[in-house]
């Protein structure tokens, strides 16, 4: 890996960075992937994330669906854990909670096969913020 | 094969459920049935919204439409305007309160600034364990931008305008702080991150630690740049084992990119970081018992002055700060003093995460700004009280913290206003109490886990915790006379003035809380030997209501202990010199037939 020696090198760094997830996320194109980012704190892991997530990986590769599952952190719903959330290239994302196997298939046939929405939606109730503008 | 085109988000969270959200679910679904758009809208039950005191709540999307206060019978009418004729139900919707103005679209809703996440910004959208996901959300800029264009005190005078303030549970000004450290000479300073998270139901750190280790690295780098220290050491307890393997990757990148090591991003400062592991004493996230815990020699506390900024870590010096005070700093550089200075109340800036725990439906973690009521984080993030129960009490700041009521509900809170009601800030455990809870007994939970954690050090905290502990198990045995009462308040008051560190001077904050609002249950304990709450064991009996009883005979088979008689179809006794008390009778009797009395 190479370092990264100033100020500008980060810059350039993260303009790269995120100009591959937008890549990833946002564009309607075939490229544009599905990806799935599961809930792995402590917290998740004890109500089952891993088994989630590892059924996750092996059902979408053996329904053909090209999709990125990927672990983050806790999201805060500890009541809905575990908890996971499904970015559609070309829709905002959705967060899903309680998701033990058999709500994970419904997800994979129903959300990401058909962009139907599942029962279980955790609504966003915060506030992010833009992060490298001052204001 | 459907293809929908509009979807109806029911809230189907436990509040909204209770005002007949599900049977408005049914009715959405039945009227799009009648009206042949089955197959274009879909109704999708979602969680709790926390907005519940304007539940049920509906959204619409795509136009994130927002109706508020939702009953079964306006399915019609939404299905009929909004679905068919695309108008919005006017009347349903949300009515801002400060402008009076209806909200059509939900972007523009106030509700959601009940939440703002700053040290959690990370927390459940990035990779933990991937740098360039770090650095991807602006992560390391703050750093890149301090090291290339500010002077240490520049940057100081940053922190110092920004009114930042430790989270660990203190609340000292971190600017200030940092500036104390930076004037003292030493041949080699430290920085030190207190992730010693001890607070029963705390868990925020942990949360931070393992969604965003990153943000912890880059802003104890910075503070080491500040202070002119090059080392930096994480204090972590071991029974944290997912967080520290995920500090111990990004650490290893950080290196990898030259974010840690030698002459960082070319400006000539060195930094590099170790982790220090403990063993879990609460004592230990005290400053002075945490570096002497790292020095290898007993995790106890030493009279302040010297402040670790003077002789610290190997008597050097060294500026220690909390997990979640650092997750803040990297976004002050990014985003500016001024604006993180423009969240929060007066004396308390930005925000404060809370791990919502006990009687409430919305377990988790939250993040408010300063300010907020504790209403609004219980009744409308919290989603209330569960199982419709009666709110009683919440309890905030652990061990050392107070046990505050309905009248403070209102109170905003922030440093200063929970301690002016008897309470803290703490570390920003919240556990809230029903009307089940029995005030006296958690009061003596409480001094429990300050008994067992006690390093044992000063007599005031050993001894005295000890027996603070026992007048409390006095009085939940109903053994306790009245002259008790006054014991109890004078030994606390002893302790809070006379012990060595903050463990014992605010020990007995739970009982002195718990004894100016809750006097009159202790003196129904004391004078009546009654527990109010039916849950002090001793005080309490369970009996068989004669006229309730149809002689099923569930309690007796579920009595662990076989102590309560009666045939089939025959009234049933409970024979209280056997009985232990467990409830299992109460929990399954079908009939009313058992009560505490």
């Amino acid at each position: 890996m190479t370092k990264i020696k100033s100020l500008a090198d980060l810059k350039k760094k993260k303009e790269d960075l995120q100009s591959k997830i937008a890549l990833r996320e946002k564009s309607d194109t075939p490229e544009g992937r599905v990806i799935v980012k599961v809930a792995m704190a402590t917290c998740g892991i004890a109500s089952g994330s891993k088994e989630v997530m590892e059924y996750m990986v092996d059902e979408l590769d053996k329904r053909n669906i090209d999709a990125i599952v990927t672990q983050t952190g806790c999201m805060g719903y500890c009541y809905a854990e575990p908890t996971l959330e499904v970015n559609l290239p070309g829709h905002d994302p959705v967060v899903y909670g309680y998701v033990d196997k058999k709500k994970a298939d419904e997800i994979i046939e129903k959300y990401i096969k058909n962009q139907e929405l599942v029962d279980g939606i955790i609504p966003v109730n915060y506030q992010t913020i833009e992060k490298d503008k001052e204001e | 094969m459907a293809k929908f085109n509009m979807h109806m988000l029911v809230c189907g969270g436990t509040g909204c459920r209770a005002s007949a959200s599900n049977m408005l679910y049914e009715n959405l679904k039945k009227e799009l049935k009648e009206q042949g758009l089955q197959d274009e809208v879909q109704v999708v039950e979602t969680g709790c919204f926390g907005f519940c005191e304007k539940g049920p709540i509906v959204k619409v999307i795509p136009d994130n439409t927002f109706y508020v206060s939702v009953t079964p019978e306006d399915a019609k009418e939404i299905v009929a305007e909004h679905a068919v004729k695309g108008r919005q139900v006017k009347r349903l919707l949300y009515v801002d309160p400060v402008n009076k103005k209806q909200i059509s679209d939900s972007k523009g809703m106030g509700f959601y600034k009940k939440q703002i996440r700053i040290a959690l910004r990370n927390c459940g959208l990035i990779d933990p364990e991937s740098i360039d996901e770090y650095l991807a959300s602006d992560g390391y800029e703050a750093l890149g931008k301090v090291l290339a264009e500010m002077t240490p005190e520049e940057a100081i005078q940053v922190m110092i305008d920004s009114g930042l303030r430790g989270r660990g549970g203190g609340g000292f000004p971190t600017g200030v702080k940092w500036q104390i450290a930076s004037k003292v000479d030493g041949t080699q300073k430290y920085v030190v991150c207190n992730a010693d998270e001890g607070d029963p139901g705390a868990f925020m750190d942990r949360s931070i630690l393992e969604g965003d280790p990153h943000t912890v690295i880059e802003a104890m780098v910075i503070n080491g740049y500040c202070i002119g220290a090059t080392k930096g050491l994480i204090y972590i307890r071991a029974e944290y084992p997912l967080a520290i393997e995920r500090l111990k990757i990004a650490l290893e990148q950080a290196r990898e990119y030259g974010l840690l090591g030698t002459d960082i991003l070319s400006s000539g400062f060195d930094f590099d970081i170790e982790i220090r592991y403990g063993a879990g004493a609460f004592v230990c996230g005290e400053e002075t018992a945490l570096i002497h815990s790292m020095e290898g020699e007993r995790g106890e506390p030493t009279f302040k002055p010297p402040f670790p900024a003077q002789s610290g870590y190997l008597g050097m010096p060294t500026n220690v700060n909390n997990v979640e005070t650092f997750a803040n700093i990297p976004v002050i550089y990014n985003k500016g003093a001024k604006w993180f200075s423009s969240i929060g109340t007066e004396k308390s800036k930005g925000t404060k995460v809370f791990a919502l725990a006990g009687k409430i439906n919305n377990v988790g973690l939250i993040e408010v700004p300063m300010g907020i009521t504790l209403r609004e984080v219980i009744f409308e993030i919290g989603g209330g009280i569960k199982d419709g129960k009666k709110f009683r009490s919440v309890q905030t700041g652990g061990p050392s913290g107070g046990c505050l009521t309905e009248k403070h509900l209102d109170t905003p809170i922030d440093f200063d206003n929970l301690l002016a009601v008897g309470s803290m800030m703490g570390s920003g455990g919240m556990i809230v109490m029903d009307e089940d809870d029995c005030m006296v007994s958690v009061a003596k939970f409480y001094l429990e886990f300050t008994v067992e954690e006690s390093c044992g050090k000063c007599s005031p905290c050993r001894v005295g915790n000890k027996r603070l502990h026992e007048l409390l198990e006095k009085i939940t045995q109903g053994k306790a006379e009245k002259e008790d009462l006054d014991n109890l308040r004078n030994l606390s008051m002893v302790i809070r003035d006379t012990s060595l560190c903050g463990l014992g001077q605010t020990s007995p904050n739970p009982v002195l809380s718990t004894m100016d609002n809750f006097m009159e249950e202790y003196q129904s304990h004391v004078e009546e030997q009654r527990c109010p709450a039916g849950s002090c064991k001793e005080l309490i009996r369970y009996e068989i209501i004669p006229e309730n009883c149809v002689g099923c005979t569930a309690c007796a088979r579920n009595c662990p202990v076989n102590c309560i008689e009666g045939e089939r179809k025959q009234l049933h006794t409970i024979d209280q010199s056997l009985c232990i008390k467990c409830g299992a009778c109460l929990e399954k009797c079908k009939f009313n037939a058992v009560a505490i009395v």
